[in-house]
């Protein structure tokens, strides 16, 4: 049994990255993550890691430096959420190209405009295709548990990686979380072994590759990507042989009888929670599906749950303009196009900007799935709640 | 060796001499004919020739990047580094940290010094806020900028080191706007100001000035700066042999002066036997051609006066800063030594 300690989770995924002792940490503050920057600057000033901090001028260079360091065979963290993340995006695309294994701990916001601070998932959205592996945390203990397992699965699946968890409504409350000593954490991750690095070989990195070769690099890094499920299984495994708690891609609740699942990622699975209990005990067949990995989508793994369900409510707390419902609804649709009967499917988009999502919103959206299953469907597909009409 | 940075001519012909797998820039690039990026890699990767340290490289995206490195052959046998267009410094950066890092943590032990190259786009116009960065945090870095005033690579584009009146495809020469409206920026002294130990300026066909003061910028553990003019024959319009003397003109008329600022101290390294007008540097560029007929003399005559005026400045900077510079480099507190 680790010890527990009470902290913001953002003091905690600091506390996380000081236990992992990364090699080198570039980071630029944005709100709602500024508080893990300022965390971890702490210890660096008291000597408590051995971390080369870098206080860059931008986001686009907190990533420029991170990919820099870890052509150099460093491992390497960094912190951010929202504008800071858009403001990567260039770069995110060729550190997942470049294999460079950096973990980035994302507190979820919303992006402007108009400019507002709070929790969605706007941002980790918006960045989806980026080729990096995106996990979602419910919890602060969830969000220090994939910070520690976001350093072997990087460095094994050889891709970069961003957990998440969303802004305010888990970044800044005080939650009582379990946690390894930092010797645990250090025998778990393993010493850095790097691939490569420009200090070791005289490497040309960063190549222009035209109509000859491109599409080949390409094919080999989407081959390599579908791998990551399989490595986020594993790494759930031995981290839970080690603390006692198993993760997997998805975590399910009460569904193994259900007749409406809700599919939510993040925070909102907590409150779903209590809502599927308080209707179970009143009898309904109602039961949740946790996305943990949002990218690489764990295609079999959703699939193995909903097939059974008579009808799935996907919940996004972003959305696509112009899209077929939201960006995860988007994903669980194509997913269960392979059945040969589907459930029926709804998606309701909520809580933008930091909206409160009430028991009783959720509430609503089961009662709508099984009025669906009773009658035949749904008379609108796609929703918004949690809105003023 | 301290304080002797020179670079002799046996020196550089047993560089030259080694064969293709020991020198550090190959030939066989795409680069134009005539092109002084190359030249100016070539003579900055001799002079930082060391026994004591390695070398590595950060290519911000540019002509230089893409002539060198197509898949799957490659000009640089040291270690080279491209991520893309605005953050060379920031990259460069993240490089020296893990530098710095791994040395501690005792995972290295080779030393190593960092060179960037990055064009005038790069440099001046969208990396401008990663290199101003990367300066005023102190990561040992030479900055190397190939200065050929326009973004050459994606077609002569004008930028912001684009002199007054030169002809691009965004600022053409029209019937009612001749070439470019504004002054060039003033890298060199933007980059002084951020009050790093060493910047200089620097043309390829005055290559043994040129290489004394890339030795001289890598003696610090810090940021320095150099500012080399490249001549470019597709951008700037002249044949491919005129190369180096089209850069040596923009010397002798004092358009590219040689100097260079060692901790607030200014020194003017080369100064050409006679100052020609700078009439005599724009006939040999096409890009200038429409400036020197009739109607636009008073373009020619702002060009000049800004000639004048930057010369005039640097000539009272290098009087008063004689005796004492105007700054002195602080490293971080935390710099360890390596």
């Amino acid at each position: 049994m680790g010890k527990k300690i009470a902290m913001e989770t953002n003091q905690l995924a600091a506390f996380a990255m000081a236990q992992i002792d990364p090699d080198v940490v570039a980071a630029y503050p944005i709100t709602p993550s500024t508080e893990v920057v300022q965390e971890f600057s702490k210890y660096v000033a008291n000597g408590e890691v051995t971390t080369e901090f870098v206080p860059v001028e931008s986001e686009h260079s907190a990533i420029s430096a991170c990919l820099g360091a870890a052509t150099a065979g460093a491992r390497v963290m960094t912190a951010t959420a929202s504008q800071g993340l858009a403001l990567m995006n260039e770069i995110l695309h060729i550190a997942s190209s470049s294999r460079a294994p950096i973990s980035v701990v994302v507190a979820s916001r919303a992006l402007s405009g108009p400019i507002n601070i709070h929790g969605d998932h706007m941002d980790i959205s918006s960045i989806r295709d980026a080729g990096w592996i995106i996990m979602v945390a419910e919890d602060a203990q969830e969000a220090y548990d994939n910070i520690i397992q976001s350093i072997p699965i990087a460095e094994r699946a050889r891709f970069p990686i961003i957990t998440s968890y969303d802004g305010f409504i888990t970044s800044h409350a005080v939650e009582v979380a379990e946690v390894l000593e930092k010797e645990e954490v250090q025998k778990f991750i393993g010493p850095k072994k790097p691939d490569y690095s420009v200090f070791e070989d005289k490497l040309t990195i960063g190549v222009l590759a035209l109509q000859d070769s491109y599409i080949e690099f390409k094919r080999k890094q989407a081959e390599d990507y579908d791998k990551v499920v399989d490595i986020v299984k594993q790494v759930g495994k031995e981290y839970g042989d080690l603390t006692g708690r198993y993760y997997d891609t998805i975590e399910k609740y009460m569904t193994d009888d259900a007749e409406v699942i809700m599919v939510v990622m993040g925070s909102t699975a907590g409150t779903a929670k209590v809502v599927v209990d308080q209707m179970r005990a009143e009898g309904h067949k109602v039961g949740l599906l946790k996305i943990r990995l949002f990218r690489p989508v764990p295609k079999d793994d959703i699939i193995s749950v909903l097939r059974t369900a008579d009808a799935v409510m996907v919940m996004d707390r972003a959305f696509t303009y112009g899209g077929i419902g939201g960006p995860l609804f988007e994903e669980i649709s194509a997913a269960m196009n392979d059945l040969p009967c589907r459930p029926y499917m709804a998606n309701y988009i909520y809580g933008l900007g930091g909206r409160d999502i009430k028991p009783s919103h959720i509430r609503q959206v089961f009662e709508d799935g099984l009025k669906a299953v009773k009658g035949c469907g749904f008379d609108q597909q796609i929703k918004w709640i949690t809105v003023r009409e | 060796m301290a304080n002797n940075f020179n670079i002799t001519l046996p020196e550089v012909k047993e560089i030259a001499s080694r064969g293709v797998k020991d020198q550090p820039f190959i030939g066989g690039h795409r680069l134009c004919a005539g092109c002084n990026a190359g030249t100016i890699v070539r003579q900055v990767l001799t002079a930082a020739q060391s026994d004591e340290y390695q070398i590595v490289v950060v290519n911000a995206t540019g002509c230089l990047e893409v002539a060198t490195s197509i898949y799957p052959y490659t000009s640089w046998n040291v270690p080279w580094v491209h991520v893309a267009f605005e953050n060379a410094a920031a990259v460069a950066s993240g490089i020296e940290a893990a530098y710095r890092a791994l040395w501690r943590k005792g995972r290295l032990n080779k030393k190593f010094r960092f060179i960037v190259f990055g064009g005038d786009g790069g440099t001046y116009d969208i990396g401008f806020q990663a290199l101003s960065g990367a300066l005023e945090r102190g990561h040992q870095l030479l900055y190397v900028l190939y200065d050929n005033e326009a973004y050459m690579n994606t077609g002569i584009q004008r930028s912001s080191s684009t002199p007054l009146g030169a002809n691009t495809t965004t600022s053409p020469a029209g019937s009612v706007i001749p070439g470019k409206p504004q002054m060039k920026k003033r890298i060199v002294d933007i980059v002084a100001f951020h009050r790093i130990p060493y910047v200089a300026q620097a043309i390829p066909g005055q290559p043994f000035d040129l290489m004394k003061k890339v030795r001289k910028a890598l003696s610090y553990d810090g940021p320095t700066f150099m500012a080399i003019y490249s001549s470019c024959t597709r951008g700037h319009r002249f044949p491919p042999e005129k190369s180096v003397e089209v850069g040596k003109k923009a010397w002798e008329t004092y358009y590219w002066p040689l100097f260079e600022i060692e901790q607030g101290q200014w020194r003017i390294t080369m100064k050409p036997p006679k100052k020609l007008p700078i009439e005599e540097w724009l006939k040999m560029e096409g890009r200038f051609a429409h400036l020197l007929k009739p109607g636009n003399e008073h373009i020619v005559k702002m060009l000049q006066e800004a000639v004048d005026e930057y010369w005039d400045y640097l000539v009272r900077m290098e009087e008063m800063t004689k005796e004492k510079g105007l700054w002195t480099w602080v490293p971080p507190l935390t710099r360890q030594k390596i």
